[in-house]
């Protein structure tokens, strides 16, 4: 009676690369029970991904292949199956979504069509009843307006809105287990919130198991029924959701919790986890993870750690939790993380080190033979403030909302349509030439992709170098390289990394090399466009703490560009929560993320999804995506999502309302509250 | 759709005004007398004179571009020096065994190109692929002037299935498409493989067999209509080549297309005919090119309705 849905059972695949034989799914077992979520947890690469495609038989021939073990559904194994047999699996009984929305749906064929193909193929309707059901299913992914929809191109929805026609696709079979793989890490998180409770809703009604592959332990603490923890090939820990958060069992699940950037953790380095993921090619004789953790000793080195109950709800594989093995241990504490220095916050100084004032950037949107200009895209509108000597300020705001283009248009890569830009009190703006070249070396940046930022045809060592020689900092060539040299050891690189080309190093030591290019000319302000967006929570800790540590040392002052607020949280001083282009609440952290004021900014922290159940509030849930930036709504421009709008907000765009010494919001709820102070 | 098609309209009518005016240019471009060169070094002055008076030519150059133009726009292309004949009349007797001979060719350049390049992409390093490739190698390394004979001694003189030459009975087609044809479906089908293959590996292939679609609706339905997207672009391309191009094969086959005339008024110094040739196949690169085009715009909406989305 109470048989598993899917009984997965010494599961194993393998892959042939240039590199060698791979095992990216070694030997994993796991039982998913009809209705539940399950979730499968880990960094990039840790075979999570693999472990689903496996599950479908979709991994990419002939260079993967399932070599062996068991898939069981509803007792029958999937891998057993004749080729034709499984495709009536596929889609029907076990359906998928993936996590790049935008690349997932076939560009040519409308999204009615793409679904209704599966509806043909899994319910063996056909025309006008075709239709009927797809028109049933874009309504059930609470897409408005189905019939209008369903004729569109996937060009013409917005992201989200695609991952919901992936859903509705997935949902066509009626499966009853529908694997998620990353479903929202490619969204927004106002728009993650949105399909995050889209699929606990599809799942209450339809009782559908969801295997669901993240992670954002944020995620599985708001989704999962039960967790399993992935590390190189293996899952290392299994357990219900409470007892997980409650006390991780695997030392590699605590690190994951400890290197979370958090506001509670500002004051000290982020923990990190030592060394590299170990290489999938070669064969494990011991625990996977003995290399990178703090407790390990001789027998983790020597022997592979089995299954330890720690509950019922919770088992994990590691020596630590066995009390045989345990009586080996050497007496010993565990080693003390590497620095625990305590940071002194730089105290706010006297006069800011870059100013900006009333910026707009604005593109022309040119159409026709002639391309003739016929409308703006208000890309940023009216932005000002200021960054102190030493101090991190960080822009806040979902993708489109022109963060990115203030960064490059400070650095007068693009060059803004209005406004002031001044550095150490020169305006930038009016610079051109050879003058604006030389004042380069004063501000860097860094950017979100370290794999594409960097010259695949060039050596580190002369990427680093360059934009020294470029702007002759440093004639000599042997001082030069010595420069470099030091500048790696600063950014925590090898010295040989010199001679070595970008595509050699994994993606944090990339964004290293991006760090100490940036440091090379000697800048005193850094712009980062989401240095750790596209990195591992492990990873990003260890970039995270690299900054703090220069910054500490050299005296850098940050731009810092993200959509992720545990991380301006942890690391910055500032903040500014932009949306569509205009900056709508702004001050320190604790002001802006401890006491949000504007409606966006709350829906905002809202929607993040929070770890401790006990400190999760409840979420404003926005409707709708972002307005596109060409055509802006009028008065404030939140106002169409916004649950406090008024007929003001409709026609007027707000002033700024000065809430406390450094708060300060753009929205009409406050106006009148500031007004009574003042009559006090 | 309407707006896209006007634009498209508005800018092929440029590029024919360019065009016409670099043929018109094409006469007085040639170094020395062009009369010279077409009555030949020993012609009497009284006929240069007469002849250049004929042509216009010895009136002021402005006023010979508005002739020019005028003419073009009635559709007079004015007469052929050799036979008398208005040019407007030779062309068009002409132009139908061109068109038949292009459309041939590109019937079999698809039907061998299309099956061709998605069996060498969905068995990639296989035996079918190596032998589907080394075919196209070979389509492209033969001349059409070598490969014409080539055909001819095979089915005409050693088999004796098909004529040698001419254009009198339906089987003489047959060997000119054929030439015409494998040229083109060599680079088609390289271009196809390659462009599959890069589509199959896209997300919404994963989609379409994650769905349990068979795998030949993944290929038919999902990848190749979006693979055939570049090779559409290079088909316009090159079919305004096989129209140029048709000028080697028609010789080889005596096809009497407009290739042959324009051959055979070269040899003739038959100015002006050589000059409506030049024009007829210009013309026909830009109306295939807005034609590819269009066919463009409807395989992929994203140019249908203008990709403002970004």
């Amino acid at each position: 009676m109470n048989e598993p849905l899917l009984r997965v059972e010494g599961l194993r695949t393998r892959f042939e690369t240039r590199g060698g034989v791979l095992h990216p799914v070694d030997d994993v077992d796991f039982d998913i029970r009809r209705g539940e979520t399950f979730t499968l947890l880990g960094e990039s690469g840790c075979g999570k991904s693999m472990t689903a495609l496996s599950i479908m038989r979709l991994i990419p021939a002939p260079a993967g292949r399932i070599v062996a073990g068991r898939v069981l559904l509803g007792g029958e194994d999937l891998l057993s199956l004749p080729e034709a047999a499984m495709r009536r699996v596929r889609g029907k009984r076990v359906a998928m979504i993936f996590q790049e929305p935008m690349t997932s749906l076939n560009p040519v064929l409308t999204i009615g069509e793409q679904i209704a193909e599966s509806v043909r193929r899994h319910r063996g309707l056909k025309g006008a009843a075709a239709t009927r059901v797809v028109l049933e299913l874009l309504d059930a992914v609470g897409i408005a307006d189905p019939e209008q929809r369903q004729r569109e191109y996937p060009h013409q929805l917005s992201g989200g809105m695609k991952q919901r026609v992936m859903i509705a696709i997935a949902l066509a079979g009626e499966p009853d287990l529908l694997i998620a793989d990353e479903p929202t890490t490619a969204l927004d998180v106002t728009i993650q919130a949105q399909v995050l409770a889209l699929l606990r809703r599809l799942q209450r009604e339809r009782g559908m198991a969801i295997l669901l592959i993240t992670h954002d332990l944020g995620v599985v603490s708001e989704m999962a029924d039960q967790v399993a923890v992935m590390y190189a090939g293996q899952i290392v820990e299994q357990s219900a959701r409470a007892p997980f958060f409650a006390a991780p069992g695997h030392p590699y699940s605590r690190k994951l919790f400890e290197s979370l950037p958090e506001i509670e953790k500002r004051a000290q380095p982020l923990a990190v986890i030592p060394g590299a993921v170990p290489s999938l090619a070669r064969a494990f004789t011991a625990c996977r993870f003995a290399d990178r953790c703090d407790f390990a000793w001789q027998t983790c080195r020597e022997v592979v750690p089995r299954w330890i109950r720690v509950s019922d709800a919770q088992a994990a594989r590691c020596h630590l939790l066995d009390a045989e093995a345990i009586q080996q241990a050497p007496e010993h504490a565990p080693r003390p993380p590497a620095h625990l220095a305590q940071r002194q916050r730089t105290p706010a100084p006297v006069a800011p080190l870059l100013e900006v004032d009333g910026l707009k950037v604005h593109f022309p949107i040119r159409h026709g033979l002639l391309k003739r200009t016929v409308g703006q895209v208000y890309a940023v509108d009216d932005v000002s403030f200021a960054i102190g000597r030493g101090r991190t300020f960080a822009l806040v705001g979902e993708s489109g909302c022109g963060k990115t283009t203030i960064g490059k248009s400070i650095l007068q890569l693009i060059r803004p349509t209005a406004g002031s830009v001044r550095f150490d009190g020169e305006e930038l703006t009016t610079l051109h030439g050879e003058r604006l070249r030389r004042r380069r070396s004063d501000f860097q940046i860094i950017f979100q992709d370290p794999f594409s930022s960097m010259n695949p045809r060039m050596l580190v060592g002369d990427i680093v170098e360059e934009g020294m020689r470029a702007l002759g900092l440093e004639p000599d060539p042997a001082r030069r390289r010595a420069r470099v040299e030091a500048l790696l050891d600063q950014v925590g690189l090898p010295r040989d990394a010199l001679r070595r080309y970008p595509h050699e190093f994994s993606g944090g030591q990339r964004q290293r090399i991006c760090i100490a290019r940036a440091l090379a000319v000697n800048p005193r302000l850094l712009v980062c466009d989401e240095p750790t967006s596209a990195l591992d929570i492990s990873v990003q800790a260890q970039i995270l703490n690299l900054l703090q540590r220069l910054q500490d040392e050299m005296g850098l002052s940050y731009l810092f560009i993200t959509h992720n607020l545990s991380v301006v949280a942890y690391l910055a001083d500032e903040v500014a929560v932009m949306y569509l282009g205009r900056i709508v609440e702004h001050g320190t952290v604790d002001e802006v993320l401890g006491n949000p004021r504007h409606p966006y900014t709350q829906a905002l922290l809202s929607a993040i999804p929070v770890i401790d159940p006990s400190a999760r509030r409840e979420v404003i849930r926005l409707e709708g995506d972002l307005p596109s930036p060409a055509r802006p709504p009028s008065g404030c421009h939140f106002h169409i999502r916004c649950p406090h709008a008024t007929p003001q907000c409709r026609t007027h765009y707000p002033a700024v309302t000065r809430l406390g010494a450094s708060h300060t919001v753009r929205c009409f709820l406050y106006e009148a509250d500031d007004a009574a102070e003042a009559g006090c | 759709m309407t707006k896209f098609l006007l634009a498209r309209f508005g800018s092929a009518l440029l590029v024919l005004f360019g065009v016409s005016l670099l043929v018109f240019l094409l006469i007085h471009l040639i170094p020395g007398d062009p009369v010279e060169v077409m009555l030949g070094e020993s012609s009497q002055p009284a006929d240069r004179a007469a002849l250049r008076h004929a042509l216009g030519l010895d009136q002021p150059l402005y006023l010979q571009l508005l002739e020019y133009y005028r003419h073009l726009l009635s559709f007079d292309l004015g007469e052929s020096l050799y036979s008398r004949r208005p040019i407007t009349e030779i062309v068009l007797e002409r132009l139908p065994a061109t068109l038949e001979l292009a459309v041939a060719g590109l019937c079999v350049a698809l039907l061998v190109a299309v099956p061709l390049g998605t069996v060498a992409a969905t068995r990639r390093g296989r035996a079918w692929d190596v032998g589907a490739m080394s075919f196209s190698m070979i389509g492209i390394s033969i001349p059409n002037f070598l490969m014409g004979p080539l055909l001819i001694l095979l089915f005409s003189l050693w088999l004796g299935w098909l004529p040698v030459s001419g254009r009198d009975e339906p089987a003489a087609l047959v060997l000119p498409a054929l030439t015409l044809g494998t040229a083109l479906a060599a680079i088609l089908s390289r271009m196809l493989r390659a462009s599959l293959l890069e589509i199959l590996g896209e997300d919404f292939i994963r989609t379409a067999r994650a769905k349990g679609l068979t795998e030949r609706v993944v290929i038919f339905r999902h990848a190749l209509r979006n693979a055939l997207l570049p090779v559409i672009t290079l088909l316009g391309l090159q079919l305004g080549a096989l129209l140029a191009g048709a000028v080697i094969t028609e010789t080889v086959f005596s096809w009497p297309g407009i290739g042959l005339l324009t051959i055979e008024s070269i040899h003739r110094r038959d100015y002006p005919v050589v000059q409506a040739c030049v024009l007829l196949i210009s013309l026909g690169y830009v109306v295939v090119n807005a034609v590819t085009d269009l066919v463009y715009a409807r395989l992929d909406p994203r140019i249908r309705f203008g990709d403002a989305a970004g």
